[in-house]
């Protein structure tokens, strides 16, 4: 299951290193329903892609309550749940966004200590 | 308890399957409410799990979802193949979904608030597809060790089982063992309905699983642990603590294969369902009392089980041949089975589960442990007591005769059993050895027996080529001799019996003879007598006819007188002298 996953990204890779530069961004954000948390989760990750990412992140909000069984092929547990689908390694975030820093240390744009 | 005023249904239980579970939690586990299975690792959650399942989809028609946060479902797909079960097969038919969960802390970031909407979507989704009515979450603590927000699990778990019972959904969450709690994160708050402990204990290098039932909501248990067992059919349970001593007794009196035997046990032998223990040291013919004892039931056409502590069957049929016993021909008819292990080869519980299911299996009449002291080596004295409690009350429930063998060691009383069980037995025998002028003889006697009036005699106890023999042990003199101190003192008895009889018979011989002189004297004398009253008789007779003659002679006198002649009274004196 694993390698599986690490072969869809590996393709996506190289698809995504043909059209843009590198450093771009691909975001999946899977959440539950409208519910509060969902639509905080979706405001605050929009918020900081165009802060920090502007112009190079791609951010795909999917609702698992319409597409339950890519909570199977995903390994989605938790809602709202972020995939940092690229550039690998692969991260998840769960929950609502709030704490910017520790997105920021995810996606390696801040130093881990800091 | 207060009575409930208004009629409550009882719980709901739903059949698990589980050999020996049902019968403890009389009907299964609850039905649509979760149930804990807590343990080690190692205990046997995720097979008990795994066979809650798959009873319930093939037994019961229950599908069912295996949501494991463990393995993967190819693993899963592995382990389900050691019971077994063909689980690709079982999920194209739709009987069973699995869905792994995996959590890898190492990719995972908190970044807020967040639910587990996602767990229970997979769940919904996978109990949806397959109809699902039982669900097994292994082991759900894993969300502790890949999430950190326990207060957001601990909620999120608490909504879980919630809405798994909302769905009527029959669950099993496995948890892992704690310290001080039931599961490491104490899992056991949340599910409140039933918990069931699986134990799994090393004792003296030797595993014995163990299954308790900690909480059961709305229904009655026993407190107790029962031994469970492991093996390629699954799990078995022993449902056997709580007998009762209100099992059937029998009547029918059976034979122990020694007719002398038969004759010291009130002339019937055993009672049949009845307890028999023969104690006694080493090389004193407990196996062949043992063999005899089957060899009569197999005679009677019944099936006796044969546990082997010491010996392999070979050898034992070998040995048995010696002694005029062919057990080899019941073994081909099955009439006997053996059952031959090491006792130390695993633990007490397994040996009593191995009983049960042997039992279970062959179903006999009668049932033998050769020798049941071995036990010993697997447990303490305690745990065999208990052990041994269980099983005789568990066969006499089912009437199986159970004659056990207890090797006591040289030096510690004979009349004590080594693991005290002396109170359930009911028939006791005592193979004794008994050392005299350079010999060792065998001696047997009944040390009890249940309900009817048995010998008080130690009977020398033979092995002949026609089998077991018993011999009135020479008891004269005050003393008791057994074997060619016996033989010499009754070849003793035997001349000096003979000597007295001779002498008894010339003695006879000299009465006789007397009896016979002093006869003769009496017919001598007899005869004397005889002779001389005949004499007397003859006299008598003269005289009376001498008296008649002169009677006549008078009146011829007097007629004379009166005018006859001489002449005439010449010829009467001439009669007179002729009758003379």
């Amino acid at each position: 299951m694993k390698r599986k996953r690490e072969k869809t990204s590996t393709e996506e890779l190289t698809k995504a290193a043909a059209r843009q530069d590198p450093a771009t961004y691909v975001f999946r954000l899977y959440v539950a329903g409208m519910t509060p948390k969902s639509t905080q989760a979706i405001a605050n990750i929009r918020k900081l892609c165009k802060k920090h990412l502007a112009g190079r992140y791609k951010l795909e909000v999917i609702d698992i309550y319409q597409q339950p069984k890519l909570t199977k092929e995903e390994q989605i547990i938790a809602s709202p749940t972020l995939i940092k689908k690229l550039p690998l390694p692969l991260r998840r975030f769960i929950g609502d966004m709030s704490d910017t820093d520790k997105f920021l240390v995810g996606i390696d744009l801040k130093p881990k200590n800091s | 308890m207060v009575k409930a005023k208004q009629k409550v249904e009882p719980i709901e239980k739903c059949p698990s399957g589980i050999m020996g579970l049902d019968e403890i939690t009389k009907g299964g586990l609850p039905k649509g409410r979760p149930t804990l299975i807590c343990g080690g690792a190692g205990s046997g959650k995720t097979l008990f799990a795994m066979e809650f399942l798959l009873r319930g989809a093939l037994e019961y028609g229950d599908p069912g979802v295996f949501m494991t946060f463990e393995e993967t479902s190819a693993d899963l797909a592995k382990n389900f193949i050691t019971l077994g079960f063909d689980l690709p097969d079982m999920i194209s038919r739709g009987l069973i979904a699995t869905d792994h969960v995996y959590i890898a802390r190492s990719e995972i970031e908190e970044t807020g608030d967040y639910d587990l909407e996602g767990l229970f979507i997979r769940l919904g989704n996978a109990i949806d597809s397959t109809g699902a009515k039982r669900v097994v979450l292994d082991t759900i603590e894993a969300l502790f060790s890949g999430l950190s927000n326990t207060g957001i699990l601990r909620a999120e778990l608490r909504r879980l089982f919630h809405w798994l019972k909302e769905r009527g959904m029959t669950a099993i969450i496995t948890g892992e063992g704690g310290d001080k709690t039931l599961t490491r994160y104490g899992l056991e708050e949340y599910v409140a309905d039933c918990v069931i402990l699986l134990d799994f204990r090393i004792e003296e290098q030797i595993a014995t699983r163990r299954l308790r039932i900690v909480k059961y909501r709305g229904s009655s248990h026993g407190p107790d642990e029962h031994p469970f067992l492991i093996d390629d059919s699954g799990i078995s349970i022993l449902p056997i603590s709580s007998l009762g001593l209100d099992y059937p007794v029998s009547n029918e009196r059976i034979s122990t294969g020694v007719p002398k035997l038969d004759a010291m046990l009130d002339g019937k032998g055993f009672y049949r369902g009845s307890t028999i223990l023969v104690s006694g040291t080493a090389g004193t013919g407990k196996t062949s009392l043992s063999a005899t004892f089957a060899d009569a039931a197999c005679r009677r056409g019944e099936r006796c089980l044969y546990f082997a502590f010491e010996e392999s069957p070979r050898q034992i049929i070998r040995n048995m041949s010696s002694i005029g016993i062919d057990l080899a021909q019941w073994v081909k008819k099955g009439l006997l089975k053996f059952h031959s292990a090491r006792p130390s080869l695993y633990g007490l519980e397994m040996h009593l589960v191995t009983f049960h299911k042997a039992i279970e299996a062959f179903n006999p009449r009668v049932f033998i442990v050769d020798p049941v002291s071995n036990l010993t080596a697997a447990g303490t004295p305690a745990a065999v007591k208990s052990i041994l409690t269980r099983l005789i009350d568990y066969l006499k429930m089912n009437a199986i005769s159970t004659f056990l063998t207890d090797l006591t060691h040289i030096g510690s009383s004979l009349e004590r059993t080594s693991e005290e069980i002396s109170s359930l037995i009911d028939t006791w025998l005592l193979l004794r050895d008994i050392e005299l002028q350079g010999e060792r003889n065998r001696g047997l006697y009944i040390l009890k027996s249940r309900g009817m009036s048995h010998s008080n005699q130690i009977q020398e106890f033979l092995l002949t080529n026609q089998g077991i023999d018993l011999v009135d042990i020479y008891t004269g003199s005050g003393e008791a001799l057994t074997g060619s101190a016996r033989a010499v003192q009754e070849a003793q008895e035997k001349a000096s019996e003979l000597a007295d009889r001779q002498e008894v018979e010339r003695m006879l011989r000299e009465q006789e003879r007397k009896r016979k002189v002093l006869e003769a004297k009496i017919a001598a004398l007899r005869a004397e007598f005889d002779a001389e009253s005949k004499e007397l008789e003859l006299m008598a007779e003269e005289e009376r006819k001498r008296q008649a003659l002169l009677a006549e002679e008078r009146l011829k006198m007097a007629q004379l007188r009166k005018g006859e002649s001489s002449a005439a009274r010449r010829s009467v004196r001439k009669k007179k002298s002729k009758g003379a």
